[in-house]
C-alpha cells in the first residue's frame, strides 16, 4: 500500500489529458512508421487539416459541436452517477424532433426554426433517455444496459421509419424530404468565406450555450448539488432528503436532451434533411470527450475540439498520404479514445507519485489522511 | 520517558525453555511515510506470558506498529526481536512461523464454512481434506480443553454468535502455533458478557505461557485485564506502565497530551411533553427481513434516552427508519404529536421539515459525501432551504458563509471550508456532521454512535453538546453500542435485543451486569426497577 494524494486541479485538467494525447500520438507514431510513413510528416497533416485553413477549422468546429452535446450529456449523467452510453441513439431518434421542426417552419425564419428545433431535439432525446432512468428508478435495471439496448432499438426504429414512413414516394434513398428554404440553419460560411464549404453552422452558439447551461446547473444550482450528491454517495443523498428515483429520471432526461441537440447540428445544419446514421457514432465519442474532459465543460470543450481536430485533420490525412488508409485513422482515432478515455488512469498513479516528491507538504497531508483511515 | 517494568513474578509464568523473557523486543523502530514519522524511535518490551495493553488515540500509531509486528510493512529501521532472536519480518506468513498471530477487529472467517473447516482454511496439510479434517478436529479438542475454549467444531460460523466466531480467530492463530497473540480492538462487537468471557479465556492463555498484545482504545479494559501498558502519542512511545500502579485518569493524560474529564457531568433532566413517538414500528432489512419487531417508545422533550445494544440487534434499522431512510413495514413516528408519511424515498426530507435531526451511525457513508469540500456537507440535508439561495439557484456564498459559521462554533479544525471533507480526522468530521444537526435547532436530535472512531479529546466535546442540547429542551434519541456511552450520557435506557426493546433502565440505578443480561435477552422487562 503506498500512499499517494490526489494531483492538484491544474494537473488532473491540463497535464495528464496532455500526457495521455502525447501517448496515443507515439503509439500511432509507431504504427505509422511500421507502414512506411514519416510520423512527423503525418501529425503536420493533421494539425495542419484540423487548424491551418479556413475550412478545415470550418470542420474541425463542426464535429466539435457535435461532441460538445454528446460529450456535456455523459458528464452531467456521470457527476449523478449515471453512466449514460446512450448519446448515440438520443441523437439518432432527436433527428425526428429537428426535421420535423425544420419541415414544419420551412415556410418562415430560421430564427424560429432554430429554438424550436433545439427544443423538439431535446425533448425527444430527453423522452428517449427517460425510458431507462424510469427502469433505473422503479424497477432497478441498470441505464448501463438500458441504454445500450436503446441505441440498437433507435437505429432499428430510425431504418424503418426512414425506409417505411418518412421517404418521400419514388426516392431510391432512404431519407426524408429536404428542407428548402428556412428549415436549413445558416452556415457560418455565409458569413465567412474563408471558411469555404465547411457546415459549420449558428448550432454551435447553442453549444456554447449548453456548456454554460451545464457549468451553473452542476455547481450552482440545488439541483446540481442533489445530483453531485447522488453521484458520489446515493446512501448520503437518501439522508439528505433526495428521492433518488426521481433524480435519477430527471438527469436522465436532461442528460437525453443535451446528446438530442446533436441532431440539429448534423440534420439542418449540414445534411438538410434526416438520413440514416446522422450521429456515426458521436454519441460514443462523448464518452472519451466527458473523460478526456473529467467532466467539466472547460475540458469539455477543449476535449470536443481536440476530438473535433482529430476528425477532420483524419480526412486530410487519408487524401494526403494514401498510404493510410480510413481504416488507418480509425485505428489512430480509436488510439485516442483508448488513451484518453478507457485507460485515462493508466499515468495517474505514476504522476500522483511524482508530485509527492516534488510536494513535502502535500505528501504530509496525503500520509495523515491515509493514517487516519487505517488507525483505530 | 516513565518505564515501569512488571514485578519479578510476572516474569516467573513464563515456561523456562527459552532463553529470554521478552517474547517481543522492539528497539528504535522508524517508519516514516514521507516525512511524517508514523513510528518515531519506538522501544517496546513485552514480557513472555503478560498480556500487554497498547494505547493510543486514532493515529497514533499503534496499528502502524503492529502492522510491522506482523509483517504487513517493514520498518525504516530498528531491529525486532522475538524471543531474543533478532526477526526481519517480511510477511505475515513469516510472522506466523514465528509464533506471532493477530486477531483482526474485523473476523477474517467464512460464513458459510464449519468452524472446523475455517481453523483449517490455509493451513491443509495434504491434497486431501479427510485427514487434514480429522487431525485438525483431535488438535482443536486439546486447544479447547488447555485454554477453556468451548466451541462446536461443526456448527456453520454465521450461526454462531460473534464472541463465538471471535474465539473461532484465537483457535485459528493457536492451531497455527501462535505463542504470541495481537488483538486488535477485539470487544468493539461484544456483548459485556461475551467480553467478560474473552477477558477469561485471554487470562488462561496467559496463564498457560503465551503471551498476549492487546490493542484498545477502552481504558477500562486496559484497567481490567492488562499486566502492562504502553500508551503511544503521534508516533512515539511515551510511556509503559504496570497497569497496577496507574490509573484511568493517567492514561487518558499521557494519550492526549493534556488533561482529560472522563466522566460525563450533567444536572437532572427535565422532561416535559413527548416530542417523538414511536408506535409499533417494524422494520425490513434489504433482504426483507424484520430487523426491528414492534418496537414503541416516546422520548420527551429535554430528555435523552438512549438505546443500548449489542450491535446488530436493530439499532441501525430503527435508526434510518425514524430519520425517514428506510421505509418501515408497519407502524407510526409521530414528532411533534404529527404523524410522518414514509411514502417514496425522500421521506428524510419530512422528517426535517417535522424537526426532527439526524446524525447518523456512519458518518462517512450516510451523513458526509468525503469527496465534497466541507462548505458542502455543511448544508447536506438543508440544501433546499430558500437561506443558501433563491430558486433553483445554491449560493456558494451564503453556503461557505453557514460553514465557517458552524467551523467557529464547533472548533472544526482545519477551518477551511473549501479542503476536502475526506483531509478531515474522524472527530472533526464527527463535528461536521453535529455542528449542521444541530445549529438547524431540531425539536428532536437522533444521534448514533456519536464518539465512533472519534479521540478522547472530541468525545468530551460532544457529549457536553448533547448535554446542552438537552438542557434546550430538546428531545434526543441515543443510540450506541458503546454502553459507558449509554450509561453516562441517558437519562433512560432501553434495551433492544432481537429487534424488540426488551427492558428500561434508570442508567443510576442499573448496574452494568443487568444491562448486560438484558442485552443478552436473558432478563426481561424492566430488570432494574
Amino acid at each position: 500500500m503506498s500512499v499517494r494524494r490526489p494531483l492538484p486541479r491544474w494537473a488532473d485538467i491540463a497535464l495528464l489529458p496532455f500526457l495521455n494525447l502525447a501517448l496515443a500520438m507515439l503509439v500511432s507514431g509507431i504504427l505509422v512508421t511500421i507502414i512506411g510513413q514519416n510520423p512527423f510528416d503525418a501529425l503536420k497533416i493533421i494539425v495542419y487539416g484540423a487548424f491551418g485553413y479556413g475550412e478545415g477549422l470550418g470542420y474541425t468546429l463542426h464535429f466539435a459541436t457535435d461532441f460538445i452535446f454528446t460529450g456535456l450529456a455523459v458528464a452531467v449523467a456521470a457527476h449523478a452517477g449515471l453512466f449514460n452510453i446512450g448519446g448515440e441513439g438520443q441523437a439518432y431518434v432527436a433527428g425526428l424532433g429537428a426535421i420535423a421542426a425544420g419541415l414544419l417552419l420551412d415556410q418562415t425564419s430560421w430564427l424560429l426554426v432554430l429554438p424550436v428545433a433545439i427544443i423538439f431535439s431535446a425533448a425527444i432525446g430527453a423522452a428517449w433517455a427517460f425510458i431507462p432512468g424510469y427502469l433505473q428508478a422503479k424497477r432497478g435495471s441498470h441505464v448501463v444496459i438500458t441504454t445500450i439496448m436503446f441505441n440498437f432499438i433507435a437505429s432499428a426504429l430510425m431504418v424503418y421509419l426512414l425506409n417505411y414512413v418518412l421517404k418521400p414516394k419514388g426516392a431510391m434513398e432512404p431519407s426524408s424530404v429536404a428542407v428548402h428554404g428556412a428549415g436549413a440553419i445558416p452556415q457560418l460560411r455565409a458569413f465567412f468565406p474563408a471558411l469555404g464549404y465547411a457546415p459549420l453552422n449558428v448550432t454551435i452558439i447553442f453549444a456554447v450555450l449548453a456548456l454554460i447551461f451545464c457549468y451553473v446547473l452542476i455547481w450552482h444550482t440545488k439541483l446540481g448539488y442533489a445530483m453531485r450528491t447522488m453521484g458520489h454517495n446515493a446512501v448520503a443523498s437518501r439522508y439528505a432528503g433526495i428521492s433518488n428515483g426521481r433524480l435519477i429520471m430527471i438527469v436522465m432526461a436532461i442528460s437525453g436532451a443535451l446528446a438530442g441537440m446533436t441532431a440539429v447540428n448534423e440534420v439542418l445544419g449540414q445534411q438538410e434533411k434526416l438520413v440514416l446514421d446522422i450521429t456515426s457514432g458521436y454519441g460514443f465519442v462523448g464518452i472519451a470527450v466527458a473523460l478526456m474532459g473529467r467532466n467539466h465543460p472547460v475540458g469539455i470543450a477543449l476535449a470536443a475540439i481536440l476530438f473535433g481536430a482529430l476528425y477532420q485533420g483524419g480526412l486530410e490525412l487519408q487524401f494526403a498520404m494514401p498510404a493510410i488508409t480510413r481504416d488507418m485513422i480509425v485505428v489512430i482515432q480509436a488510439l485516442v479514445i483508448l488513451f484518453t478515455g478507457a485507460m485515462e488512469g493508466l499515468l495517474r498513479p505514476g504522476l500522483e507519485s511524482a508530485f509527492m516528491v516534488f510536494g513535502p507538504r502535500q505528501r504530509e497531508e496525503a500520509v495523515a489522511r491515509e493514517t487516519a483511515t487505517t488507525e483505530g | 520517558m516513565t518505564t515501569a517494568l512488571p514485578d519479578a513474578n510476572q516474569s516467573q509464568r513464563s515456561p523456562g525453555t527459552a532463553a529470554s523473557p521478552l517474547a517481543i523486543e522492539l528497539r528504535k523502530i522508524n517508519k516514516r511515510f514521507g516525512p511524517v514519522h508514523a513510528n518515531r524511535d519506538i522501544d517496546l518490551k513485552v514480557q513472555r506470558g503478560t498480556i500487554h495493553g497498547i494505547v493510543g488515540e486514532n493515529g497514533a500509531g499503534k496499528s502502524t506498529l503492529m502492522s510491522i509486528l506482523y509483517g504487513f510493512y517493514n520498518a525504516d529501521s530498528g531491529e525486532i526481536l522475538v524471543n531474543g532472536q533478532p526477526a526481519h519480518i517480511v510477511d505475515s506468513k513469516h510472522a506466523l512461523a514465528l509464533g506471532i498471530g493477530m486477531v483482526h477487529q474485523h473476523f477474517m472467517l467464512v460464513d458459510n464454512f464449519s468452524i472446523l473447516e475455517n481453523v483449517v482454511l490455509g493451513a491443509e496439510d495434504s491434497a486431501m481434506l479427510a485427514p487434514t479434517l480429522s487431525r485438525a478436529r483431535k488438535e482443536l479438542k486439546r486447544l479447547e480443553e488447555e485454554y477453556n475454549l468451548e466451541v462446536d467444531p461443526d456448527a456453520i460460523v454465521e450461526d454462531v454468535s460473534v464472541g463465538q466466531q471471535q474465539r473461532v480467530e484465537i483457535l485459528k492463530a493457536l492451531y497455527r502455533g501462535a505463542d504470541i497473540l495481537i488483538l486488535d480492538e477485539p470487544t468493539g462487537v461484544l456483548t459485556p458478557s461475551e467480553a467478560d468471557d474473552l477477558f477469561r479465556v485471554l487470562h488462561t492463555l496467559r496463564d498457560q505461557g503465551k503471551t498476549v498484545i492487546l490493542i484498545t482504545h477502552k481504558l477500562r479494559e486496559i484497567m481490567a485485564i492488562t499486566d502492562t501498558v504502553s500508551v503511544m502519542r503521534q508516533g512515539q512511545m511515551v510511556a509503559t506502565l504496570a497497569t497496577a500502579q496507574t490509573s484511568p485518569e493517567q492514561l487518558a493524560e499521557l494519550m492526549v497530551g493534556r488533561r482529560v474529564l472522563l466522566r460525563v457531568e450533567k444536572g437532572d433532566a427535565h422532561p416535559a411533553q413527548n416530542m417523538l413517538e414511536v408506535e409499533g414500528l417494524t422494520v425490513a432489512d434489504d433482504f426483507g427481513i424484520p430487523r426491528v419487531k414492534q418496537v414503541s417508545f416516546t422520548v420527551r422533550a429535554g430528555e435523552i434516552v438512549g438505546i443500548a445494544g449489542v450491535a446488530g440487534n436493530g439499532q441501525s434499522e430503527l435508526l434510518e427508519a425514524i430519520s425517514g431512510m428506510r421505509a418501515p413495514t408497519g407502524g407510526t413516528v409521530k414528532v411533534g404529536g404529527n404523524q410522518v408519511s414514509f411514502h417514496g424515498d425522500d421521506g428524510a426530507s419530512r422528517l426535517r421539515q417535522a424537526g426532527l435531526a439526524h446524525v447518523p451511525e456512519d458518518r462517512q457513508r450516510m451523513g458526509l459525501v468525503t469527496q465534497f469540500e466541507e462548505w458542502e456537507n455543511a448544508i447536506l440535508g438543508y440544501q433546499d432551504e430558500a437561506r443558501y439561495g433563491r430558486g433553483v439557484f445554491l449560493s456558494q456564498r451564503l453556503a461557505r458563509d453557514k460553514a465557517r459559521a458552524d467551523i467557529e462554533k464547533f472548533d472544526i479544525r482545519p477551518t477551511n471550508p473549501r479542503l476536502k471533507t475526506a483531509n478531515f480526522s474522524g472527530g472533526n468530521q464527527q463535528k461536521i456532521v453535529l455542528a449542521r444537526e444541530m445549529e438547524r435547532n431540531p425539536d428532536v436530535l437522533v444521534v448514533g454512535q456519536p464518539t465512533r472512531g472519534v479521540d478522547i479529546g472530541a468525545i468530551e466535546f460532544i457529549h457536553n453538546q448533547i448535554i446542552k442540547m438537552r438542557d434546550a429542551g430538546k428531545a434526543i434519541l441515543l443510540i450506541s453500542v458503546e454502553l459507558d456511552e449509554i450509561r453516562s450520557l441517558s437519562d433512560r435506557i432501553l434495551v433492544m435485543f432481537d429487534g424488540q426493546i426488551v427492558g428500561e433502565a434508570d442508567p443510576a440505578v442499573a448496574t452494568e451486569g443487568e444491562l448486560g443480561l438484558m442485552m443478552a435477552g436473558i432478563a426481561g422487562k424492566g430488570a432494574s426497577k
